[in-house]
């Protein structure tokens, strides 16, 4: 069972394409649950492809854009999203999620290697688009849970809901 | 107001009014509700406004009427998440926001057992991770009994009885000592899900060679070779006999057949035969010539 006390804080860089701030990322691996150790590489690679997911969500809600969440969501994660940027298309919304702050805290790895659970603290900034004109931003602060699973040579996100902190 | 208030069914005006979770003090919204209920959104003001529902799970749209309250039928909100209330006028925006939480009912479990195949005997060598859901596909986080049980053909089970922790459980069990298909099953409330476990026969536990002289050749035959357990090791096994003499040495691979293995081979003056399978060794033969 592994229980790495360190708290890492970084300042992730992601792909060079991001044009948008960067968030502020804080990952915690000390609550992590599993017989499972956590390799180094295991943990950069998902919160790596965590991070892009909401990269990928943002700009395929800004788009309404299905495809763009191929890369980095699958399952009901992916079919959630998807029906949700077909309702924004059809009602003439668009949403823009630009993240500020993650708080992530790594709490499960499962025994054979196969999904990976994390609580997220976040704080964005939603912004909500009707027919091209701005309604209203609205920073919010949200607890998500996900639950990441490997596909091909990355990180996906399988599950992810939120609620209030 | 009082008209609209007394079509709304009880629990529904509980959830409307007892907790305000508004950034906005004029939209009054639940803290949450569970997915799938009935929604009520409720402001003060007046004039034409639209009311958006917004979350990554989820939107809606909605043009209403400022001051009176927006009716959310059953099943409008199903995807469990955090929304964002925008209720939008020429004069400006009111916001807030509330939680649709999973039904606390489990549906369906994602179960991940591994491996398909093992041999027996492994100590915590089974385990199984379940995740929970309901009807609607959200992960159920509050916590959640769980069971997993092991049955093997004969009879013998092992179970583990654990609560959730946000949304998942996980256990580890040991193969058993006897070879063949097991049941392993994680079981929430009514909802189960089972995998199958083929466990085989582990490595040879011992190797015991006999000789028999056949003209200018020996006759060589394992006894029934079987792992720790009793288990026979399955056909098809190489067992390897090496003949070691003065000047040289000689080698076959044998696949065993019916649980036995059986060569025959030239006898050198001095020769001794050894028996392996894996990192087994067996007895040793001395030659006869």
């Amino acid at each position: 069972m592994l229980r790495c006390s360190a708290i890492v804080a970084v300042w992730f860089v992601l792909a060079s394409s991001m044009v948008a701030a960067q968030p502020a990322v804080q990952v915690n691996f000390s609550q992590v649950q599993g017989p499972r150790p956590l390799e180094e590489q295991t943990k950069t690679a998902a919160i790596h492809g965590y991070l892009k997911s909401w990269q990928s969500m943002s700009e395929a809600f800004e788009q309404n854009r299905v495809d763009i969440l191929d890369a980095e969501f699958v399952g009901a994660a992916r079919d959630k999203l998807a029906d949700t940027i077909g309702e924004q298309a059809k009602l003439g919304i668009q949403t823009r999620y630009q993240d500020r702050a993650h708080h992530i805290q790594f709490v499960f790895y499962s025994p054979e290697g196969v999904s990976i659970e994390l609580i997220d603290q976040v704080e964005y900034d939603l912004q909500v688009i009707d027919h091209g004109k701005p309604v209203s931003t609205v920073p919010v602060r949200a607890r998500y849970v996900v639950v990441l699973t490997p596909s091909e040579v990355q990180w996906r996100v399988r599950v992810m809901q939120a609620d209030s902190e | 107001m009082k008209a609209v208030l007394t079509l709304l069914p009880a629990s529904l005006l509980v959830a409307a009014i007892h907790a305000v979770n508004a950034q906005d003090v004029t939209l009054r919204l639940p803290k949450s509700i569970e997915a799938g209920s009935a929604l009520s959104i409720e402001n003060a003001g007046g004039g034409e406004a639209t009311l958006y529902v917004v979350g990554p799970a989820q939107v809606l749209k909605r043009d209403v009427k400022a001051g009176e309250a927006a009716y959310f039928p059953a099943k409008s909100l199903y995807n469990a998440g955090h929304y964002i209330v925008i209720l939008a006028q020429a004069s400006g925006a009111k916001t807030g926001s509330f939680d649709v939480t999973p039904s606390s009912a489990p549906d369906k479990l994602s179960f991940l057992a591994n491996p398909s195949r093992l041999p027996v005997g492994v100590r915590h060598g089974i385990s199984g991770a379940v995740y929970v859901f309901d009807a609607y596909g959200n992960l159920i986080t509050a916590p959640t009994p769980v069971s997993f049980e092991l049955s093997t053909p004969s009879g013998a089970t092992q179970k583990d009885h654990l609560t959730t922790s946000v949304g998942r459980a996980w256990t580890q069990m040991d193969s058993t000592s006897q070879q063949g298909q097991s049941k392993f099953v994680a079981r929430v409330g009514q909802v189960t899900s089972e995998r199958i476990i083929r466990q085989v026969p582990g490595d040879p536990c011992t190797l015991r060679m006999r000789s028999q002289q056949a003209g200018q050749q020996l006759e060589l035959q394992t006894d029934p070779v079987r792992d720790c357990s009793g288990n026979a090791v399955p056909d098809g096994t190489i067992v390897t006999v090496t003949e070691t003499y003065p000047g040289g040495k000689s080698t076959v691979d044998v696949p065993l057949k019916r649980d036995i293995a059986e060569v025959k081979m030239p006898v050198h003056s001095g020769a001794r035969f050894s028996v392996a399978s894996g990192v087994v060794l067996g007895n040793q033969i001395g030659g006869e010539k």
